[in-house]
This record gives structure tokens, C-alpha cells and sequence, in this order.
């Protein structure tokens, strides 16, 4: 891998952390973001991960869309970047 | 095992691992035994989790590269040099040994039994392992025409190629195309190099079949992959990606 690639990676790498909240996969659900609107499944988003935590962001305007950051007894997670999640929930 | 749609939080929970198999001199297969663990779909992740004894973790995701019908979960690791998790699981770990996983995980980046349309996959070096696992799930429970393009450095480094060479004869539909960047086998059609439109025009599924388009491998791969398919005419959203990170693994 060499150091000129670009450091994101897909937002299905945040599933594990996002499981521990969550009682589904919210990476498979799409979300608006609150900046331009664009609406897209989270595991399209872009994720960064050479953090402290993990910071997703939209991939057509590089708004911030969701930042966690797992600590060992809690963790702190911020959803402002987003409008709305919709997730299936039936078959 | 049908679609692993379990529901509730997913955890830590403890592998004991009970295989360890050579892949190439720097990448092993680990076959683990996860009590309680619900079947997963092909594609899936795991997150690992190493805990030194002064309580420092260090966590690194690895794709499951076995098919969800199998009794243990096979992880291929790919050593990464410096990596805090990767040297570890390729040169130290042993049967018997126990680490924690955090998983199945990701519920996008899959092939499911249903699905009955063309199927193309796209592989940089250990990119190949969700593919693996779909290649192996679509052999069991599923009849969608696959194509498999693995780009890998040398001949060494390829994973799973008996396997792949029986499947491709013995599996209906299946087809495999090797291509390498920086050293080919004597006789092999094509001089090594990256990935480009020449060879997605030859070796992959046209856009008019509709495929649904899965590329795995290293951040730069994937874009440079997910790019050509679009210029050849895919429709964006029918292609996944999943890249890795520098640290390895799948993130």
C-alpha cells in the first residue's frame, strides 16, 4: 500500500462498532446527508479511521455524516450530519 | 445457512482456533470455533480483537472467507510488516489458541443465495477472501453465472489456486482469470500489469448482462477498478467496494 492512496476506506468497514449500538446493520441503510441531501447507502459513505474514532463523510459534498468513537465502557456516537436513516426492516 | 438477519447487538465473543492452513509464505487461513456464532453471509466481516496483558486492544477487520455452510469460520490474514494484529495471526497463533471476534458484520458488501443475476468479482491481492467466500457459497446454493478476476503480484502470492482450478471445472458457471502485476508464470497469456480496460473488456461480465459488480482490495485498486467498470458502462450502483486500509485487513 503505498502512502500517496487515499486513506479512506468504505463505510461497511464501521459495521462492528455500529453493531454494538444498534439492533441492525446500519451500514446497508441508506442515509441523507444534512449538508447537500444526497442520499446514499452508509457503506458507499467514506470512512476514515486513522482517528481517534471513526468519522464518515459524504462522498459528494465531504460532509462529516456520523463520528463514534468507542471507548472501554461507553461510546460516544454524533448523527448531525444526517437528515434521516431508513432502514429494511421486513423482507 | 439462510441469511444471518439476527437481530440484536453484536459483541465480543471468544474464537478458539482449530486449523491453520499456509496460504503463501506471508498469508494463513485460521479455521475458528465460535461458540454461538449465527451463520453469516458471504461477503461478511469480522472485527478481531488482541488484548496484551497490560490491557492495551488493538482491533483490525478481516473478511470471513469461508462459506456460511461450513462448521468453522475461516479468516485468511495477509501479514502486514509493522501491523499490530496481522503478525500475530500469520507467524504466532497456533490450535488451540483463543482471541476474541466481533461479528458476522456488514450487511452490504454481500452475496446472498437469492440473488440469481451475473455475478462479477474483482480481486487485489487479499481482496480475493470475501470473494472466496462467495465463490464457495454460490458453489452450494446458488446458479448465478460467476467471473472471478484476481489481480495478484506473482505466482506465489496467489490464494486458494487448487481450489480455484478444481472449482473452475467443477463448479457450473464459474470462471477465473488470473492476472499479475509483477511476475507472471512461464506461458501465461498475459504480460503482468495492473488491471486496466483491456483487460476488464476481455475478462469480465459486459455491462448489458447487468452484473452485479464486487471489487475488493487496496484503497487505490478499488478506485482505480470501480472507475473502469463505470467507463465500460456498469451502472455505479450496482458495484460494491470494499477497500482496505494501510493497516490491513479490511480496515
Amino acid at each position: 500500500m503505498s502512502s500517496e492512496s487515499p486513506s479512506f476506506l468504505d463505510g461497511n468497514a464501521a459495521a462492528g462498532p455500529l453493531r454494538e449500538i444498534f439492533a441492525v446493520d446500519l451500514t446497508a441503510a441508506t442515509g441523507q446527508c444534512a449538508g447537500c441531501g444526497n442520499r446514499a447507502v452508509l457503506a458507499r459513505a467514506r470512512l476514515y479511521a486513522r482517528a481517534p474514532g471513526l468519522v464518515v463523510r459524504c462522498t459528494e459534498c465531504d460532509g462529516v455524516l456520523l463520528r463514534l468513537v468507542e471507548g472501554p465502557r461507553r461510546t460516544w456516537l454524533d448523527l448531525r450530519g444526517l437528515t434521516f436513516i431508513q432502514v429494511t426492516t421486513g423482507p | 445457512m439462510a441469511r444471518a438477519a439476527v437481530l440484536g447487538r453484536v459483541t465480543w465473543r471468544v474464537a478458539v482456533v482449530e486449523e491453520v492452513r499456509e496460504e503463501t509464505a506471508t498469508a494463513r487461513t485460521l479455521g475458528l470455533r465460535v461458540a454461538g456464532w449465527p451463520g453469516h453471509d458471504a461477503g461478511q466481516h469480522v472485527d478481531v480483537r488482541l488484548t496484551a496483558p497490560d490491557g492495551y486492544t488493538a482491533v483490525r477487520s478481516y473478511s470471513i472467507a469461508s462459506a456460511a455452510a461450513g462448521d468453522l469460520v475461516e479468516l485468511t490474514v495477509e501479514l502486514v510488516p509493522d501491523g499490530e494484529v496481522s503478525p500475530y495471526l500469520t507467524q504466532v497463533v497456533a490450535a488451540g489458541d483463543r482471541f476474541e471476534v466481533r461479528g458476522p458484520l456488514g450487511g452490504w458488501f454481500v452475496w446472498r443465495p437469492g440473488q440469481q443475476e451475473a455475478v462479477q468479482l474483482i480481486a487485489g491481492g487479499s481482496g480475493v477472501v470475501p470473494l472466496m467466500s462467495i465463490v464457495r457459497a454460490r458453489a452450494t446454493s446458488g446458479s448465478a453465472p460467476a467471473r472471478l478476476l484476481y489481480s495478484v503480484r506473482t505466482p506465489q502470492s496467489v490464494f486458494y489456486l487448487p481450489e480455484l482450478e478444481r472449482r473452475e471445472h467443477a463448479d457450473t458457471g464459474l470462471e477465473v482469470t488470473l492476472a499479475y502485476t509483477r511476475a507472471a508464470p512461464a506461458g501465461h497469456s498475459r504480460p503482468p500489469g495492473r488491471v486496466d480496460a483491456g483487460l476488464i473488456g476481455a475478462a469480465t461480465w459486459p455491462a448489458d448482462r447487468q452484473p452485479t459488480c464486487y471489487v475488493c482490495g487496496p484503497t487505490g485498486f478499488v478506485e482505480s477498478v470501480a472507475g473502469l467498470l463505470v467507463d465500460a458502462g456498469h451502472d455505479p450502483g450496482r458495484i460494491r467496494t470494499e477497500r482496505f486500509g494501510p493497516s490491513g485487513g479490511t480496515s
